[in-house]
């Protein structure tokens, strides 16, 4: 089959352009593309559908303007990031994508699934907001309906074997994950925070699962090494953060390198990219292998499920095993589930007698002065 | 004698504290900060001079929004530690919760055992910080000073909205109206009080002292005003708006 690239395509700058004429390759081979927005996604449905996931989270305010013409202003720049990419053909994955999978989380997003529904087929999942038995019962089917829906879209069968096998293998890739990060319980640790993230985040970009497995236990094994060899980038008392929060891959630099360039760390990332996404695993032996699929995405601490007692269990548990100096959350502007919610960690954190500071911000660079000083003070008083 | 130096500047002024070794205060200056502040850093350099301190060879610390611009400072230390230091000393309390309304922004600080425990600021807009006062001052044509003043005689108005640009439609709305300046002068403040309390609110301010430094603390008016709101005492001090300069110049002798 033909594919066509974006007509703005000369406009891109060259990394741009090799992102496009890589995802085209993969669509010439006859490959299946689903853009995802959410750790919530069941990843191994599309696995043995023999889909390829791509997170399509927009992390820059490049395309935030195109996307105000349509959307409110005073919204989640995450959300107005990812919309002005469809809008704007800038994003391959966007471009390409055979099909976009999104779920009911916070009222934003879903609006702007529908919105993005008039441009690309769009399936949205509706996520229950509970823990317990009866909303995995509702999960379970709205998986079932998932399966159906792709086996008829793409003429493809989806196996029970098939599941099973994409589980153990993204059991794999989430224990890989979670041995790097947990490298960094280490004191101090053997990287910067900057790097665990920007690691686990390119390998979002990788679409073999084993080769995606091999760079992370790469990366992990030879910085161990490098440590034990004497070879130490963070100096010794360096104070010890975890992060919390919203996504926070577009505001990265603003957040996690104002905090390692003035002399803290950051330990742990609880956020999506993080602990909370990887930790829980799929019961692989389980006899319903959708409902134990299911099961395991429940268990994912995001403030869009109320009561929301994971991610309180979740942070209890990491400030101890981090050996966390303090917590800091940062929240995306006008994110209201994290925001509300962020009242209670700072009680829990209070409890636990743990400094904690909540960072509103958005994609634009006009706070970074304002934030840097806050880090700042922050450090100061640990 | 030791001397030790510290300034402190801000988005609108730079003030200047030399303390000796017990920490008693020698010096203060204060000025506009202007469009530069290494241009404000190297005038303070040339006042100290005047004064006889040569700060390139006496212990300094910089603080505030412009504090990478001196380049004599020995240290850069944020305007939280210093303000919390400084409002400690200047009020002799080492519990104590610092309200600061500056002309950027505004900042909540909860001090324990000499130490800052917990903060809150105001995030990037202006609502809630001395920029929201100046502006609205502009439009009633008045200083700041007469603002407050205005404001502790009126009564019963109200600006609805927190935003400085909204709120601005609103009092040229109301002066439309024909609404007397002290009232409208009186919803100005009150709409400052307000956010700064319900931003106060959230740290759990339990029984310790409210301190208000920054360039405000001369206000009678705003002091009454916030003490109504939260329900508290609110104190102030002469020396309230030198309390990050204070502090400063006090860890410069730590250092
Ligand atoms: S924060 Fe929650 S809703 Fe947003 S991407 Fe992460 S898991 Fe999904
Ligand atoms: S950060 Fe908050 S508002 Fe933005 S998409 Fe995630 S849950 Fe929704």
């Amino acid at each position: 089959m033909q594919y066509h690239l974006p007509e703005n395509y000369d406009t891109f700058n060259e990394a741009r352009q090799n992102g496009f004429l890589r995802v085209k390759k993969i669509k010439e081979s006859n490959g299946l593309v689903a853009g995802i927005f959410c750790t919530f996604t069941p990843l191994e449905i599309l696995d043995a559908a023999g889909i390829i996931p791509v997170g399509l989270c927009g992390m820059s305010d490049e395309t935030i303007p195109a996307a105000e013409a349509q959307l409110p202003k005073n919204l989640c720049p995450l959300i107005k990031s990812s919309y002005g990419f469809a809008l704007t053909d800038k994003c391959p994955y966007t471009y390409f994508a055979d099909l976009i999978v999104g779920e009911t989380t916070c009222d934003g997003k879903k609006k702007m699934y529908e919105l993005l529904g008039t441009m690309k087929d769009t399936y949205i999942l509706h996520l229950p907001q509970r823990h317990d038995d009866h909303a995995l019962d509702y999960w379970t089917e709205e998986i079932r309906h998932f399966i159906t829906y792709l086996e008829q879209k793409f003429s493809v069968k989806i196996t029970e074997e098939g599941i099973r096998k994409a589980a153990v293998i993204r059991n794999a890739e989430r224990q890989a994950k979670c041995r790097l990060m947990e490298m960094q319980k280490l004191n101090p640790p053997p990287v910067f925070g900057h790097q665990i993230y920007k690691t686990l985040e390119g390998a979002g970009f990788i679409f073999d699962r084993q080769e995606t497995i091999d760079l992370l236990a790469g990366f992990q094994e030879s910085a161990v090494e490098k440590y034990q060899s004497g070879l130490r980038p963070v100096r010794e008392g360096s104070k010890r953060i975890l992060m919390t929060g919203c996504p926070m891959g577009g505001v990265l630099d603003k957040t996690v390198k104002a905090v390692e360039d003035r002399g803290g760390v950051v330990v742990c990332f609880e956020n999506c990219t993080g602990i909370k996404a990887a930790a829980p695993r799929v019961d692989t032996d389980a006899e319903d292998i959708v409902r134990a699929v299911a099961a395991r995405y429940l268990q994912i601490g995001c403030s869009v499920m109320t009561p929301n007692s994971r991610r309180m269990e979740m942070l209890t548990d990491l400030v101890k095993e981090y050996q966390v100096d303090g917590v800091i959350e940062v929240d995306l502007q006008t994110c209201t589930p994290y925001a509300v919610e962020s009242f209670s960690i700072r009680r829990l954190m209070g409890d636990a007698g743990l400094p904690y500071m909540v960072l509103e911000t958005d994609y634009g660079k006009a706070d970074s002065g304002q934030i840097s000083t806050r880090i700042e003070a922050f450090l100061e008083m640990l | 004698m030791d001397v030790f130096i510290g300034i402190d500047i801000g988005s609108t002024s730079a003030k200047t504290v030399a303390v000796d070794k017990k920490g008693t205060i020698l010096r203060r200056l204060v000025q506009p900060t202007g469009w530069s502040s290494v241009d404000t850093a190297a005038a303070i350099r040339q006042q100290l001079r005047k004064e006889g301190i040569d700060a390139s060879h006496t212990p300094c610390v910089a603080t505030g929004y412009g504090r990478i611009a001196v380049p004599y400072a020995d240290k850069c230390i944020t305007e939280i530690t210093c303000h919390a230091k400084g409002a400690g000393c200047i009020f002799d309390e080492s519990d104590l919760t610092v309200i600061d309304i500056g002309g950027q922004d505004t900042k909540i600080i909860q001090v324990v055992d000499s130490a800052v425990s917990d903060f809150l600021m105001n995030d990037k807009c202006s609502a809630g910080t001395g920029r929201f006062l100046e502006i609205m001052a502009n439009i009633l044509s008045v200083r700041l000073d007469e603002l407050t003043e205005l404001a502790s005689r009126g009564s019963d108005t109200t600006i609805s909205s927190m935003c400085t640009v909204f709120a601005e439609s609103e009092v040229i709305s109301l002066i439309g109206k024909g609404e007397q300046k002290e009232n409208i002068a009186f919803a100005v403040v009150d709409s400052i009080v307000k956010k700064v309390s319900s931003q106060a609110g959230k740290l759990i301010l339990g029984n310790r002292r409210v301190c208000l430094t920054g360039g405000l603390c001369d206000s009678a008016y705003i002091c009454e005003a916030l003490s109504k709101e939260l329900g508290k005492a609110v104190t102030t001090h002469a020396d309230g708006r030198y309390a990050g300069a204070y502090g400063a110049a006090l860890l410069a002798a730590a250092l």
